[in-house]
C-alpha cells in the first residue's frame, strides 16, 4: 500500500489521445471509439487497486490492447475493416473532416499481416511501447516480440510501393 | 521508389479523429472556476458532499490539491462540473452578495483532527458580517491558549468561503494571511459588512 496515485483525471488529460490512437489502430474506425471508451471504464474501475504508479501510460495502453482483443473476439471477426481492400474504399479510416490519412496503403497492408505481427507492430510504433511491455500484452517473450515486429516491418517494406 | 519508406514515421503520423472518453461521475468530482476572489477548485464526493473549496492560483497548486484528494479520499477523481452545480451556484450567489449562507453539505475528509474541532466551531459561532480574533475563537472553542494553533488550522482550511475562515482576524484587527490572498479576504469582509448592514436596515423574516 501507500501508493500515491495521481488523480485519474490527470491520466485522462495526459493520455486520452494515445489511448484513442491505439484503439483506432487496433480496432479500426468503427470500433475504435468503443474500445477506447471501454479501456477507460476498465481502467477507472481498477485504478484504486493499482500497486504502482510507475508507467501508467503503458498500463493504459495494455488495457486498451486487451479491450481491442475482446471486441475482436466478441464480434468473431477481424477487428480492422481495412483488411478487406474493397471495404477500404467505402469505410473511411477516420471519421472527421480534419483527419489526416498518411500512408493509407500502409494500413491496408498492416491489416493483412498475421494477427500477432499486426498487434506487435502497432503496439511498438503507434503505442510506442517497449518490447518487455509488448511481450506482456501478447503473452510472449520479449525476444518473440522483437521478432514479430521485425518480421512485420520486413513484410511491409517489401510490399509497400 | 528507391527510398525505403520510413515506417516508424509513417506509423507515428497515424492521426485518426478521436474524442476524449465520456466517463460517469466517480468517487470525487471537481471543477476549477475563476471567481471574483480568485481561481478556486471545488470538489465533491459521490454523495454530493463538498470536500474542497480551495484557492488554486496556478496548475501546480491544483495538482497539489488533487494529489491530496487522491490520498485522502480516492484517486478516482474526474472533472465533472455538473456534479458541483449546487456548490458553484451557492458560491456565486454568496460572492455576489445575493446570499449569506451555504446549504451544500460539507465533508471534512481533508481536515486534520484539530480542524474538525475548529472549523465547525467557527461556522457555528461567528456569523455573517461578524469578525473574531484568533484568540477569541480559541476561547470560544475552550482552548484559550491555542490561538496560534487555531490560526494554523484556519490557514489550511480545505473549505474556504464555505467555512468562513476569512472572518477571523489578528488581535489588532489586522487582516492576516489568507489562502486566497489579503485582497480576497478584504473583499469577503467588505461584502459581508455591506450585506449585514442591509440586513439590519431592512430586517427580513
Amino acid at each position: 500500500m501507500g501508493v500515491n496515485l495521481p488523480a485519474f483525471q490527470t491520466l485522462v488529460d495526459a493520455h486520452w489521445r494515445d489511448v484513442a490512437r491505439l484503439a483506432h489502430a487496433l480496432a479500426g474506425p468503427v470500433d475504435g471509439d468503443d474500445v477506447a471508451q471501454q479501456a477507460w471504464t476498465q481502467a477507472l474501475a481498477a485504478y484504486p487497486s493499482l500497486r504502482s504508479a510507475g508507467n501508467l501510460r503503458a498500463w493504459l495502453l495494455t488495457i486498451t490492447h486487451r479491450c481491442a482483443m475482446d471486441v475482436h473476439r466478441s464480434r468473431g471477426r477481424r477487428p480492422v475493416p481495412h483488411d478487406d481492400p474493397a471495404s477500404l474504399a467505402s469505410v473511411p479510416l477516420t471519421d472527421g473532416p480534419d483527419a489526416t490519412l498518411p500512408h493509407e496503403p500502409l494500413w491496408a497492408l498492416v491489416a493483412r499481416l498475421p494477427e500477432r505481427q499486426r498487434h506487435a507492430v502497432v503496439l511498438k510504433y503507434v503505442g510506442d511501447l517497449d518490447h518487455p511491455r509488448i511481450a506482456l500484452a501478447l503473452g510472449c517473450s520479449p525476444a518473440m516480440s522483437r521478432r514479430l515486429v521485425s518480421d512485420a516491418l520486413a513484410t511491409l517494406r517489401k510490399e509497400l510501393p | 521508389m528507391n527510398d525505403p519508406v520510413d515506417l516508424p514515421a509513417a506509423f507515428a503520423a497515424f492521426s485518426p479523429a478521436v474524442h476524449p472518453p465520456l466517463l460517469p461521475t466517480s468517487d470525487v468530482s471537481y471543477v476549477v472556476d475563476d471567481t471574483v476572489v480568485g481561481r478556486m477548485l471545488l470538489a465533491s464526493r459521490s454523495d454530493g458532499a463538498l470536500v474542497a473549496s480551495a484557492y488554486v492560483p496556478d496548475t501546480a497548486a491544483e495538482d497539489r490539491l488533487l494529489a491530496r484528494l487522491s490520498t485522502r479520499v480516492s484517486p478516482r477523481i474526474l472533472r465533472h462540473p455538473a456534479a458541483l452545480d449546487l456548490a458553484r451556484r451557492e458560491l456565486e450567489d454568496f460572492l455576489a452578495g445575493r446570499s449569506r449562507r451555504f446549504t451544500v453539505r460539507t465533508d471534512l475528509a481533508l481536515a486534520s483532527d484539530f480542524q474538525r474541532v475548529v472549523l465547525p466551531g467557527l461556522a457555528a459561532s461567528v456569523e455573517y458580517g461578524r469578525r473574531a480574533t484568533y484568540g477569541e475563537l480559541a476561547t470560544l472553542l475552550q482552548r484559550p491558549t491555542a490561538a496560534r494553533a487555531v490560526g494554523a488550522a484556519l490557514g489550511a482550511n480545505p473549505l474556504c468561503v464555505v467555512v468562513p475562515c476569512h472572518r477571523v482576524v489578528a488581535s489588532d484587527g489586522a487582516l492576516t494571511g489568507y489562502a486566497g490572498g489579503l485582497a480576497a479576504k478584504r473583499y469577503l469582509l467588505d461584502l459581508e459588512m455591506r450585506g449585514a448592514a442591509t440586513l439590519r436596515a431592512r430586517p427580513q423574516g
